[in-house]
């Protein structure tokens, strides 16, 4: 295009940098024993659940960092991280709205989430984690009235502990790989929900992380369990101030498929993702993974991944049951010196197992964007598909997109069909918007929505509109 | 209207138009003639503010401003129209959107509200029933898949919806069968005003015999040779361009 203002992404354009001044709790720096103990004591948490924590620690002193990725940063220092912090005075006790400080409800509207009862979101049930804790949870006795359990997974370990003891760790053991297993012994909260038998949970269920104090690590744990015949539908959005330093998050999280069950879940990943020089940012590292357990059970990840200065995520399928089916949707948006790794696995292991992954990659600015997949099909995955399709789209001349695809077969009546493309926005698409009188940034938006499209409708409605003007956003100032 | 003078234009360091002068007053319909590689598309591009056209030396004023000056956005909000003799794709994105989206950014400009969806609605089927469009092509994305008539009728519906000073239309009417040239001729005849200014650049006879221009100039190694009225059009088509 002309040489215009080729000022690259603005840093007013990250809307939630801003920091709630809060009083906080933490507890000493640092990872160790005692820290693993303070952490469950803070939380009241049974003895078993104490064990469990502290064999994934014990665990995790002989693991190492994983380096596969293509991404790089400095080393991490895990002893100069905070591993709790909630504001002061919060204790983990249930509290009802009227009770939250007023500056976090504040927080939470700025966010564009409101938690109080008149101004929710219409059909859309709320768990607000801020830092360490979980601070609101809305619509609870609506859900309890039909069986669905939603509620912090601290509460759940102690109302729920048969449901816990049977599933946490059971798709993401407590040895998996470092950071998985970091989680497992350091996990502050997270969602819990159970969905029981036959039902259609009639709400979206989501999430919203928030990270607000400095040099604290957000390890949360979601736990999403879909019992026969049921459905769920579940969104998490997060956001974090805007700071010099790198904060850490690493979360586990795992959904459980039983039979006929469907589980859709979905992330708008929206964490500051340092500023145009790559200075500051969240270090998203992050585990999910999804077992479908059941026959004909169904898990669909959803992504939309904007944020953090590096993304280290692949959504996970294990396909379990017999005729089941997993699908990854992914839009990952890199500008400036952001670096997202990110992509699916797909463990087929049923008979006529289904997967299926669509993978968009948009890359601007210096920054790099690397779908990694895995599809493999076990030897008794007779029948087994999938369909894999990546699409990369480079802005400008400066930035990279990688593919990874892996596959392994262990049977001969599976498929796999792949696609993938590379392209760049071309000046004369963006010349033909301009001459229809769109200006630059608007003629980028549209084309790049236009390339999202395929995921971003897989969004629950209430959601995609957001996410098409994040996809703006996250993009503005590459033009050039 | 438009002010042309003493235009030369580059692409990629060949030289196509050479010290090209044209006036064109509001209400007129020009005609541009000439064979491949003359510059007729140069010259069509050049007024829209192709980045891949060089402007090496010369002038042109559109309305009194100098239009040199002006990105192709601002060129296209204050009433220039280029419709493209390949019109782009543009994938995942439906005609409808894309159709409401550039009007409500000429409407903004304009200092109105943006169109409601049910008025653009009437308004799109009003317009497509007359252009002979499917409408369902403008549920598939923009020109994605598109038979080149749809296709260039998409170029005459955009040109509708704009309500534009100054047309111009690059070879228009190439890949258009009989049926869609006469449909298309009848919409363009219908934007005929003494407010509008035309420029059609054309290969053929054809869609002159319908649109009747007021002045035909033929070009030739990035210059206009000559100029004439409508009957100069038919004299080329009789006996080509020497």
């Amino acid at each position: 295009m002309n040489k215009v203002s080729k000022d690259n992404f603005k840093q007013e354009s990250y809307k939630h940098g801003f920091v709630t001044d809060i009083e906080s709790e933490t507890i000493p720096k640092g990872l160790n024993e005692e820290i693993v103990r303070i952490i469950s004591k803070k939380k009241n948490e049974p003895e078993w659940m104490l064990e469990w924590r502290l064999k994934a620690f014990h665990r995790l002193k002989s693991m190492k960092i994983p380096t596969w990725a293509k991404v790089e940063f400095d080393e991490i220092d895990f002893q100069a991280l905070y591993y709790y912090s909630a504001p002061k005075g919060h204790d983990d006790k249930p509290k009802s709205l009227d009770e939250i400080d007023p500056k976090i409800l504040e927080t939470y509207n700025k966010l564009g989430i409101p938690l109080t009862e008149q101004k929710m979101l219409a059909g859309v049930a709320v768990d607000a984690i801020f830092d360490s804790v979980s601070v609101a949870t809305t619509f609870k006795g609506k859900l309890n009235e039909m069986g669905v359990i939603f509620c912090p997974i601290s509460e759940a370990i102690q109302k729920h502990p048969e449901l816990v003891k049977k599933y946490l760790g059971s798709v993401i053991p407590v040895t998996d790989h470092f950071y998985a297993t970091l989680n497992s012994a350091v996990f502050t909260d997270g969602s819990f929900v159970y969905i029981p038998k036959g039902v259609r949970c009639p709400m979206e269920l989501s999430t919203y992380f928030r990270i607000n104090a400095s040099e604290t690590g957000q390890f949360e744990r979601t736990l999403i369990i879909a019992d026969n015949d049921s459905y769920v539908s579940y969104l998490e959005g997060c956001t974090a101030p805007m700071r010099d330093e790198n904060q850490l998050h690493a979360a586990n999280v795992e959904l459980v498929a039983l039979d006929n069950a469907e589980i859709k879940y979905s992330t708008v990943q929206n964490w500051y993702p340092g500023d145009e020089n790559g200075k500051g940012g969240i270090y998203n590292f992050v585990t999910k993974r999804g077992l479908c357990k059941g026959k004909n059970s169904k898990i669909s990840w959803t992504q939309i991944e904007t944020g953090s200065a590096i993304t280290w995520k692949y959504p996970s399928c294990i396909l379990r049951g017999d005729n089941s089916i997993g699908e990854f949707y992914s839009v990952a948006i890199t500008n400036n010196y952001q670096q997202a790794d990110t992509g699916t696995k797909m463990i087929h292991l049923g008979k006529n197992t289904k997967s299926k992954i669509i993978s968009k990659g948009i890359s601007a600015g210096k920054s790099t964007n690397t779908y990694r997949g895995l599809v493999s099909f076990h030897p008794k995955a007779e029948n087994a598909s999938n369909f894999t399709q990546c699409d990369s789209l480079l802005v400008g001349d400066l930035s990279k997109a990688n593919t990874v695809p892996i596959t392994e077969n262990a049977n001969n009546t599976s498929s796999i069909n792949h696609e993938a493309t590379t392209s760049k926005i071309s000046d004369e698409q963006l010349f033909y918007c301009l001459q229809r009188g769109l200006n630059e940034e608007e003629a980028q938006s549209l084309i790049v929505n236009g390339f999202c499209k395929e995921v971003l409708q897989k969004l629950p409605m209430e959601f995609a509109v957001e996410a098409q003007k994040l996809v703006s956003i996250s993009l503005e100032g590459s033009v050039g | 209207m438009l002010e042309i003078n003493n235009l030369n234009v580059s692409v990629e360091d060949n030289k196509i138009l050479n010290n090209l002068s044209l006036s064109i007053k509001t209400g007129e319909v020009h005609a541009i003639m000439g064979p491949n590689g003359s510059g007729k598309s140069t010259i069509a591009h050049t007024l829209a503010g192709n980045p891949n056209y060089q402007v090496e030396s010369g002038s042109i004023s559109f309305n009194g401003k100098d239009l040199l000056d002006m990105e192709p956005t601002e060129r296209s909000l204050d009433g220039l129209f280029l419709a493209f003799q390949y019109p782009i794709e543009i994938p995942g994105v439906t005609n409808a959107s894309y159709l409401r989206q550039i009007m409500n950014s000429h409407r903004k400009h304009q200092g109105k509200d943006p169109i409601e969806a049910a008025a653009f609605l009437k308004l799109l089927k009003e317009k497509s029933a007359y252009l002979k469009i499917p409408f369902d092509m403008h549920s598939r994305f923009v020109n994605t898949g598109f038979s080149g008539g749809e296709k260039k009728k998409n170029e005459v519906l955009q040109m509708d919806l704009l309500d534009p000073k100054l047309i111009i239309m690059d070879e228009t009417d190439s890949g258009l069968d009989v049926d869609a040239l006469k449909v298309t001729a009848d919409a363009i005849n219908q934007m005929k005003s003494k407010n509008r200014s035309l420029v059609i650049v054309t290969h053929y006879l054809r869609l002159l015999e319908y649109i009747k221009p007021d002045y035909v100039h033929i070009f030739q190694n990035g210059q206009i040779i000559e100029s004439g009225d409508s009957s100069l059009a038919s004299r080329i088509d009789k006996d080509g361009y020497e």
